[in-house]
């Protein structure tokens, strides 16, 4: 039977990232308010929310390049606060913005890295064929970095933040900017690290994006909202069941619906309306005639598995209320 | 401190100065315009200054102090004219510095035995080439009313007299009194300001704007590598320069070097550990490429140039100003240099120029490193 202490050891090092109470305040205004977190080794960790929810402040607490306000960060066993370098030696980090050096060399770029992360000499040659490899950018090492399209940057970038073979690897919006072809290709080469075992703590703002990891976090306003596998949070996070409905004009539709009995939410979705209903064997009777008094004509109604999309919108529009009132 | 990160960081930002056209004309060409520049463009020396003469006297004597005048190298006579008007106007509209009349009793009165006066009309201007010309002029005049002394006298019976006392002038240090000699040394606290200070405010400020910052500070390299391995590349090029700089005044300016190489290199070393931990201190704070490099220039170029030395003497300065030169590094460096070209002071002697630089290269290097952490803010 192991002890306590033992118990707690062991908790730990199957954790790659281990947050409490984290907070970070620019002047009055909080990014991120009091998240706890916790990151098992070898996953894909997905962290989700929109634009200025807090994703990049967190991420970049969490390689030790901002100071929390408050709380706790704990990044391959090292606090983040107080040991920032020990964490750097066992992170890669992408930010958000493509930041190698546009002026220099493919190959130039990636020397520069392996000796910052101070690849040893033996291996060098062997970890910059590995890179060359991964990035699929044999061939291409004397071309100058700003030549080269997005979508090669990007995996130029990640190739020079695991240059050092880092246990843990930090992705702040890696896919921003780039076409669809090369944002699939990415996430390939995302979940061949994942399976070598390396940590993957990714944000994005793309639901789709979201589907590819193996947990998430919702984040809205600072504060996580939701956690868990992404199918999971599509089971447990809508109190209801959801309705599709295909009908014109849309914005009447959607005005009259939000106060039609049975329907919790309604939110458009593309050129459609998702509603959630408290059940969906009697609610689209109902909205069918709702509808038909006003004359807004109906074209489908059917019951869906509900999207990411729609657990975000379902969560923020309760924080929103909540917030509200 | 690993040496392997320095050395990758100092390469890369060789690199990178070598593939950017404009930091590449800034360190081949500047420093060669600049010497170019001062060596020709800015002399002092005043040689050869138009002059308008109206001489009302027209005799043989007056023709003789005008010879006289005309025989200094300082002077051009460039017209003789007919009326004060004329010489007003030659002033009013610039094609003379000074104006000489001779008035009508100029023969009469020398003959005499009289005292006559000759008047002067200097464009004061520019206040310090009417003083030279004032000068000159008062020096022409009194060597010929010497002689017209010591004729008159002879004429008169009197045994021939030599004056009692004369200054035997030697001019020491720049023999040849060339103001080329007395600038050009100094160009090199301007040249090292431009790369030590204006190109490392840039480059810093370059990797924050440009975000390149973030991904190298989120890997192990130390504060104090990143500091070391940027700045490594502007101190070689820096000292570079000033080699070719010394070269130019020696070779081509003529300009004499007297003292040790040695002392030239180790106070230009001192100077640049100034004006490169002044530039990483300034890209630190602005954070921005503009700004960074305005306040660069503001305090180490316009300083170098105007508070040094290099072209106005600070013992002329108003007072207060003179203080202020105190805190000017370069005001040390360029006096070390007039020094090391000019007098050839043996390096042991020069340590009133060389404790303060020291001391200013410590301070300012201990704040730059001071100043940069590795987060942002």
């Amino acid at each position: 039977m192991p002890s306590a202490r033992e118990m707690w050891r062991m908790a730990e090092s199957s954790n790659s990232v281990v947050i409490q109470g984290l907070t970070k305040r620019f002047g009055r205004f909080v990014a991120v308010n009091h998240i706890n977190l916790e990151v098992r080794a070898g996953e894909v960790f997905g962290f989700l929310g929109p634009n200025g929810a807090g994703k990049s402040t967190t991420i970049r607490m969490l390689c030790g390049l901002l100071r929390p306000t408050e709380g706790s960060a704990n990044v391959a066993g090292f606090d983040v606060a107080q040991k920032p370098e020990m964490v750097r030696q066992n992170i890669g980090y992408m930010s958000q913005k493509f930041s190698l050096y546009n002026d220099l060399r493919v190959i130039e770029n990636i020397r520069l890295f392996a000796g910052l992360y101070s690849v040893p000499a033996g291996q060098l040659q062997s970890r910059i064929d590995w890179v060359l490899e991964m990035a699929n950018l044999k061939g291409q090492e004397r071309l100058i970095t700003a030549t080269l399209p997005g979508g090669w940057k990007q995996r130029l970038a990640l190739g020079c933040a695991v240059l050092h073979k880092p246990p843990i690897l930090f992705l702040d919006e890696p896919t921003s900017g780039v076409d669809p072809i090369a944002r699939r290709q990415f996430w390939e080469l995302i979940h061949q690290m994942a399976d070598e075992g390396v940590t993957v703590f990714v944000t994005t703002h793309y639901m789709e994006e979201a589907e590819y990891c193996n947990r998430l976090a919702l984040i809205f306003r600072g504060a996580i909202v939701a956690l868990g596998s992404p199918s999971e949070l599509k089971q447990n996070s809508i109190r209801g069941d959801l309705l599709l409905v295909e009908c014109t004009p849309l914005g009447e539709a959607l005005e009259i619906l939000q106060s039609v009995p049975g329907v919790i939410d309604a939110a458009v979705f593309g050129n459609a309306l998702h509603l959630v209903v408290e059940n969906a064997q009697t609610a689209p009777a109902q909205v069918r005639s709702s509808l038909a008094q006003r004359k807004v004509a109906v074209q489908r109604i059917e019951r869906i598995r509900p999207s990411l999309e729609d657990v975000f919108v379902a969560l923020t529009t309760i924080k929103g209320a909540e917030r509200a009132a | 401190m690993s040496g392997r990160r320095v050395i990758v960081m100092a390469r890369k930002e060789l690199v990178q100065i070598l593939r950017d056209p404009q930091s590449l004309m800034i360190v081949i060409l500047m420093p060669v315009i600049l010497v170019v520049l001062f060596g020709y463009g800015v002399n002092i020396d005043l040689k050869g200054l138009p002059v308008f003469v109206f001489d009302r006297d027209g005799t043989q004597q007056s023709q003789d102090f005008l010879k006289h005048l005309q025989a200094s190298q300082y002077f051009h006579v460039q017209r003789v004219v007919g009326n004060y008007d004329a010489l007003t106007r030659g002033l009013d509209n610039g094609s003379a510095k000074m104006g000489i009349v001779i008035p009508w009793n100029f023969s009469q009165r020398l003959r005499s035995g009289g005292p006559v006066q000759v008047q002067a009309l200097v464009d004061a201007t520019d206040d310090n080439t009417a003083n030279i010309l004032t000068g000159y002029v008062q020096g022409v005049v009194q060597a010929y009313s010497a002689q017209v002394q010591s004729q008159w006298l002879s004429a008169h019976g009197a045994p021939l007299q030599f004056a009692p006392i004369a200054v035997e002038t030697r001019t020491w240090y720049n023999e040849d009194l060339e103001s080329s000699a007395f600038i050009i040394p100094g160009v090199l606290a301007l040249v090292m300001s431009v790369i030590g200070a204006f190109l490392t405010s840039l480059t810093i400020a370059r990797e924050w704007e440009r975000g390149t910052m973030e991904q190298l500070i989120s890997t192990p390299v130390s504060a104090g590598e990143i500091m070391l391995g940027k700045l490594l590349p502007y101190f070689v090029l820096g000292m570079a320069d000033t080699v070719v700089c010394a070269l130019i005044a020696i070779y081509w300016f003529r300009v004499p070097f007297r003292g040790s190489f040695l002392a030239l290199m180790g106070s230009s070393a001192m100077f640049m550990v100034v004006v490169l931990s002044m530039g990483f201190f300034i890209s630190v704070l602005a954070k921005g490429q503009f700004a960074a490099s305005q306040i660069a220039l503001i305090t180490t170029f316009l300083p170098a140039f105007l508070l040094s030395g290099f072209l106005f003497a600070i013992e002329q300065m108003p007072l207060p100003l003179q203080w202020i030169t105190h805190v000017i590094p370069a005001r040390y460096y360029v006096s070390v240099l007039k020094k090391i070209f000019l007098k050839g002071t043996p390096a042991a002697l020069l340590y009133a120029d060389l404790v303060p630089l020291a001391i200013f290269a410590l301070v300012l290097g201990i704040l730059a490193t001071r100043s940069f952490h590795k987060r942002l803010t």
